[in-house]
């Protein structure tokens, strides 16, 4: 095997790799995200929700 | 003495979780978008350096290899921080911080072994030995899947934090062992060639693009921990609401 293929798959194997971890971080982010705004659609407030503003 | 005070106040204002999350959601957009540029240049920097003497092309793994050996370590520098603002303080961001670094560490930890493994295969003629630098990150990966299954092993978040922050810290003292397993016994992997008491060895050629990658490594880390900080936080205000709401139904039918 070349050297070019070794460093090309260190490479391939870390970007696969933090692309993995920054997708899985959007989709929890996403999921977690659209879990708050269904409970307060419900109507549902938290209870320091008075001292909140605008940042949810 | 006074310019302190309103610096202190900032700080405990972070210590907010809502203040928290204003602020994350201030930071992220910018700090993703420097993360981004300072990777491209340090990549690309590391494939416009010259091939080493002795490693030819293989060289350029460097340049990805070190800055997750460094920030694996220093994420779990920070989780051990974070332990003691648990254990000291009894901060609940404490916790979280030290629940959202973990996979981010976990990752780091692994692609540092997979990397140096890869290039270990051409340049030493084996993938893996079991001298004391790759021991112990590997037991470092170990510990951050004992943490990752700890701090998620419980449903009340409080009662896990204690005991997470107790075994994050414990297994702190692998930190310096890794740093320092290099001098005190007879590797296969090289001594320090970049933070020694005598200054780095490598040449500037190449060790500007290591610090600029390193630096976008960095970024990436601070990135991710500040949005999986922000996602838990969410995650503990779903659990807290659901539990008003099911108290109240409860009422209801009672």
């Amino acid at each position: 095997m070349s050297h070019e293929l070794f460093v090309a798959a260190a490479y391939g194997i870390s970007a696969l790799g933090i692309l993995g971890l920054v997708a899985w971080n959007l989709i929890d982010q996403r999921a977690r995200k659209a879990e708050l705004a269904d409970l307060e659609a419900r109507g549902l407030r938290r209870r320091s929700d008075r001292a909140d503003t605008g940042n949810r | 003495m006074s310019q302190t005070i309103p610096a202190i106040g900032r700080w405990s204002d972070l210590a907010n979780p809502t203040r928290f999350v204003g602020f994350a959601n201030a930071v992220v957009p910018w700090l993703a978008a420097i993360t981004a540029a300072v990777l491209a240049l340090g990549i690309w920097m590391a494939f416009a350096a010259p091939e080493d003497y002795q490693q030819g092309i293989t060289v350029r793994i460097m340049y990805i290899h070190v800055p997750f050996a460094w920030l694996a370590m220093m994420c779990y520098s920070i989780m051990s921080m974070s332990a003691i603002g648990t254990l000291v303080w009894r901060h609940p961001l404490a916790d979280v911080a030290l629940k959202a670094a973990a996979p981010i560490g976990a990752m780091f930890t692994v692609l540092c072994l997979i990397t140096g493994s890869i290039w270990g295969k051409p340049m030493w003629g084996t993938w893996w030995v079991w001298d004391a630098r790759l021991t112990s990150v590997f037991i470092l990966f170990l510990m951050y899947l004992g943490l990752i299954a700890l701090t998620r092993a419980l449903d009340d978040p409080g009662r896990s934090a204690r005991a997470a922050a107790i075994v994050t810290l414990v297994g702190f003292i692998n930190i310096p062992i890794i740093k320092f397993s290099v001098d005190w016994w007879n590797t296969l992997h090289q001594p320090a060639s970049v933070i020694r008491l005598d200054g780095p060895t490598i040449h500037p050629t190449m060790l500007w693009p290591l610090l600029i990658c390193a630096l976008g490594f960095s970024l990436l880390f601070f990135t991710l921990h500040l949005m999986a900080i922000r996602t838990e936080i969410w995650r503990r205000r779903v659990t807290a609401m659901r539990r008003i709401s099911a108290r109240r139904a409860d009422a209801g039918v009672a």
